[in-house]
């Protein structure tokens, strides 16, 4: 964090507490989708793929650690990274609810991280402006795991969608089933405006119209429909997710619930 | 996308040669193969696969089908015939002390 944002944040307990909550969106955002890619481990299509699944959940676990890390120390009640991947319930979770949806099929999974991806990619491109120095030094090594990311997903659903019959349906059903939960990726709540105003966070309209170009020019080289805009009724970065999380969560703490404080 | 029977990439994910270039400056080294739908996944999957030490800055992904290759039968008429010319190792060559830097 700059001295200015700092002592802006030292000053402002409100402005502190939107801080904690945006850095954890993005961390449990990464966290999630790192834990959902950790599942094809062993069960991708062929090695090579299991591999490469692999590395994208290790670069977003690792983009996870250095987030929490730094929302531990904004807290400032002694949480560090361990306390807040592993001991905080579905409901203090913040990501947003598209990244904890299930796998599924390949195509579900491809879709669910372009989607993702690109998303990351405006909001990391902003940030590493921010006036808030460690966030931008986050975003900007982020963001070129977020290039390679992107370059893969974008690259299997152009694969998938100009492909088979059957590669290509599956590739649709996918999209047209995960876009309800596109709406939230943009859609800027109390916590969002408090980073604009305070020039720790670029405003989302314009990131959103930079998604919205590359999403249907990816769209466009996959010979995929845009599906059409719905409303969205889902809050995961209010804390209000889909059943999904709870039992990826179940997974995912089950060592450190079951022998607290365990190392190896 | 793979033979449910053998676990193998199916045969339409053809066979591609890995080189990797370890740093600026030196050639590109041949690593191994892997299989890939495409030239752009090949490329992802050598980077994947072959690179995730730092073991490179560049990567060059070839069809193995595009390889010509001399045939083994044909080594005896290709390689023999070098065997007992020694003389052109540079070895052979005595440098004037005048010569630097060779």
């Amino acid at each position: 964090m700059s001295a200015g944002s700092a002592a802006a944040v030292r000053r402002d307990r409100a402005l502190g507490e939107a801080l904690f909550r945006y850095v954890l969106r993005l961390a449990d955002t990464s966290l999630v989708l790192g834990q959902r890619l950790g599942e094809w481990v062993g069960h991708a299509p062929v090695l090579e793929e299991d591999l490469g699944l692999a590395n994208l959940a290790l670069d977003l676990i690792g983009q996870a650690r250095l987030l929490l890390t730094y929302a531990g120390e904004i807290e400032g009640k002694g949480r560090d990274e361990d306390a807040l991947a592993y001991l905080r319930d579905a409901p203090e979770f913040l990501n947003l609810t598209l990244a904890e949806q299930p796998n599924g099929d390949f195509a579900h999974t491809i879709v669910r991280q372009w989607l993702i991806d690109a998303w990351q990619l405006e909001i990391y491109s902003d940030l590493a402006g921010s006036s808030d120095e460690r966030l931008a030094a986050i975003a900007a090594k982020a963001l070129k795991e977020t290039r390679y990311h992107h370059r893969f997903s974008s690259g299997w659903l152009a694969r998938l969608g100009d492909g088979t019959a059957e590669s290509r349906g599956r590739t649709q059903a996918a999209l047209d089933s995960l876009w309800r939960f596109t709406a939230e990726l943009f859609a800027a709540d109390e916590v969002d405006e408090r980073m604009a105003a305070a020039g720790i966070a670029a405003p989302l309209v314009p990131a959103a119209e930079r998604w919205s170009a590359r999403v249907a020019a990816d769209l466009g080289a996959a010979t995929l429909a845009l599906p059409a805009p719905q409303a969205h009724p889902w809050y995961g970065k209010r804390g209000v997710h889909t059943e999904h999380l709870g039992h990826l969560l179940g997974e995912m703490q089950h060592l450190q619930r079951t022998y607290p404080g365990v190392r190896w | 996308m793979s033979d449910p029977t053998t676990g193998a990439p199916a045969a339409d994910w053809p066979l591609y040669e890995v080189f990797i270039r370890s740093r600026s400056g030196l050639e590109h080294k041949h690593v191994g193969s892997l299989h890939a739908a495409d030239a752009r996944m090949a490329v992802e999957h050598a980077r994947d696969v072959y690179t995730r030490r730092q073991e490179g800055v560049s990567i060059w992904v070839v069809r193995s089908a595009d390889i010509v290759a001399s045939d083994p039968a044909e080594a005896d008429a290709l390689f023999e015939p070098a065997r007992d010319k020694v003389y052109r190792h540079p070895t052979f060559y005595a440098i004037p002390d005048e010569v630097k830097n060779l």
